[in-house]
């Protein structure tokens, strides 16, 4: 069924991109069909406002199932932005508007009868500071499995234990469970908030620089728990950090500002959007490659 | 470059010590700091000034007759007058205040920080509800007489014209209300937005945020709120003479029965107030001591709130 949807998707997208896009570059990169049946999400001519200023625009990525796509590029450029779209976070910022297309597997995330919650149920999120619940570690875990009805206390714990084992922390903290989750550290922390949306078995994780607030020992342990979990999650990264995401990713979207000459408004554009070693070896725009080699940004 | 000799260097040497070792008086510091030290002093001078007095004024009354005191009532006499009305009526007044101002200025302010939206609309309601606090109270006793004693007198008081322990509990809900709405919407902007978006992020709706997270995380500074309500409308006299406290005798409200709730009623800084005007040295020790027993009742209410955001606090 999910198959069927993703097809008639599929010769939607194909329609519009003949029609309107021709600087996309992800046609040459991402096999004829852009909208493959592994592609996650299919985004097209994504813009998004505050109030009337436009903050990111026609914004196209596919991102594919069970592989790690990063958003990279200078500060400002909205990565975060296009980021919080996938899962409707967005909404909760009053002037945020998005417009364009934005299909999860074959559904329109912003037609009117989507439930943003559910979408948040499926598609979760790790922020870019550590923000446990004030509560225990167990409770901290077990919030979101016993918002889906799961009441067993047997059954929490299995989820808690499982959870907290695919994020690499079950061993640091098996014996104080019921401990604040605020006493741990910073990279505990943050395993602890990628252990939370593991337990709510969603399909895609979203993740907001997890690592900018750690340090790098942290962050290696996060980034080789992105590997070991992308075999089961479609995952999502914003990073500053260039060298991660060409340590860690499959594809790489590289996001800039335009400056408009007339408000002097900044927003955020996609430049290139490509398989990681071309983004990073043998760019197609020359923005790209000054960017990845470090004489801008 | 040229070496610089010994000599040179002990002449710097002992130049350095003689600098940092020089005693400079940094006079407006020093003025300042007695300025600073000098208000709070006073501040809490006044205040110890203010127990003593009362303390010793009420001593009499406080060492040998307390329990007669605290178990009379109001009469003509002083050494046979007693608060325990009055103490029944500030008691269901504070009860009053906990079940009706404090969950609907809290919806109010749940409704206020997280679910209105932010626009010009909530803007003006914000200032309006700052604005009541700053209202007198004699205000809000007008209020209460034409609301809840002239309007609703029926159900309020139908023997005692509307001039009950109801009329009185509503009226002092209405004034410490934008109190609590400020000081709870105030703890709920300080939850960190990191925490609600944890909850969103794992598919909590707004209420389930609100419930599990948020209201956690802002009951200490809602309590606060409480507390500060409570003992203000303990201590509010102005608004209860309007909605018709009594000052003189109370011939029926003995038991303690919730029908008593519509009859005639007083309360303690009524009565303080009524003593304090009547002549002689044994008035003036009673009112005295009365004023001892709310402030050891505020205190109380107070310490007992305290304890509970402590347990609060602790759990974040």
């Amino acid at each position: 069924m999910r198959r069927k949807g993703d097809n008639m998707d599929a010769d939607l997208n194909i329609e519009t991109i003949g029609g309107t896009r021709v600087t996309t570059t992800q046609q040459d990169t991402m096999g004829s069909s852009p909208s493959s049946p592994s592609a996650v999400f299919s985004v097209r001519d994504l813009n998004v406002y505050y109030g009337r200023f436009l903050a990111v625009r026609n914004v196209d990525v596919d991102i594919i199932e069970r592989k790690i796509t990063a958003f990279i590029g200078p500060s400002g450029c909205g990565k975060t932005t296009v980021l919080r779209c996938f899962n409707r976070m967005n909404d909760l910022i009053e002037t945020a508007r998005v417009e364009g297309d934005l299909q999860y597997r074959g559904i329109d995330l912003y037609s009117a009868n989507v439930n943003a919650t559910e979408v948040r149920r499926r598609i979760g999120m790790v922020f870019q500071k550590p923000n446990p619940f004030p509560k225990s570690i167990y409770d901290n875990l077990a919030f979101g499995p016993r918002l889906n009805g799961v009441k067993k206390k047997n059954e929490l714990d299995d989820v808690v234990e499982s959870s907290l084992k695919r994020a690499a922390l079950w061993d640091e903290v098996k014996d104080r469970l019921k401990a604040s989750a605020m006493g741990l550290s910073g990279g505990q922390q943050q395993r602890l908030c990628i252990a939370r949306c593991i337990a709510v078995e969603p399909d895609v994780i979203l993740m907001d620089e997890p690592c900018s607030a750690l340090d790098p020992i942290a962050t290696a342990r996060i980034e080789d728990l992105m590997q070991e979990i992308k075999k089961d999650y479609t995952i999502i990264i914003v990073t500053h950090n260039m060298q991660q995401a060409a340590r860690v990713s499959d594809q790489t979207a590289f996001f800039t500002t335009e400056v408009n000459s007339v408000s002097d408004l900044r927003t955020g554009v996609l430049v290139e959007f490509d398989a990681t070693p071309k983004i990073f070896s043998n760019p197609s725009d020359e923005r790209t490659e000054a960017y990845v080699t470090g004489r801008f940004g | 470059m040229e070496l610089s000799k010994p000599s040179d260097a002990a002449r710097r040497g002992a130049a350095v010590v003689s600098d940092i070792t020089r005693r400079e008086r940094d006079i407006a510091g020093g003025v300042v700091r007695v300025v600073l030290m000098g208000a709070l002093v006073l501040a809490l001078l006044v205040l110890v000034v203010l127990i003593v007095d009362v303390v010793t004024g009420g001593w009499s009354v406080l060492s040998s007759s307390l329990g007669d005191l605290l178990t009379g009532t109001l009469g003509s006499k002083p050494e046979t007058s007693g608060l325990s009305q009055a103490i029944r009526g500030s008691f269901y007044i504070a009860v009053f205040v906990i079940i009706v101002a404090v969950p609907l200025g809290v919806a109010a302010a749940i409704y206020l920080e997280e679910y209105a939206s932010n626009g010009r609309f909530a803007r003006f309601i914000d200032i309006n509800i700052r604005n009541l606090a700053g209202v007198p109270s004699v205000v809000y006793g007008i209020l209460g007489l034409t609301i809840f004693v002239k309007m609703l007198g029926s159900i309020t008081g139908p023997d005692s014209n509307g001039r009950s322990v109801i009329s009185a509990g509503l009226t002092l809900s209405v004034l410490v209300l934008p109190i609590i709405i400020i000081t709870s919407a105030e703890a709920i902007r300080a939850v960190p937005n990191g925490i609600r978006e944890a909850g969103f992020g794992v598919g909590a709706t707004r209420w389930e945020v609100v419930r599990s997270h948020v209201l956690p995380y802002a009951a200490p500074g809602i309590l606060t709120g409480v507390v500060l309500s409570v003992a203000r409308a303990l201590g509010e006299a102005a608004p209860l003479i309007l909605v018709g406290a009594t000052t003189g005798f109370l011939t029926t409200g003995e038991s303690y029965l919730p029908s008593s709730l519509q009859e005639r009623f007083t309360a303690l800084p009524i009565v303080i107030s009524t003593w304090s005007g009547r002549p002689g040295v044994d008035w003036r020790s009673s009112t005295s001591a009365a004023i001892v027993v709310m402030l050891a009742i505020v205190l109380v209410a107070n310490a007992g709130a305290i304890l509970l955001r402590n347990h609060y606090e602790k759990k974040r």
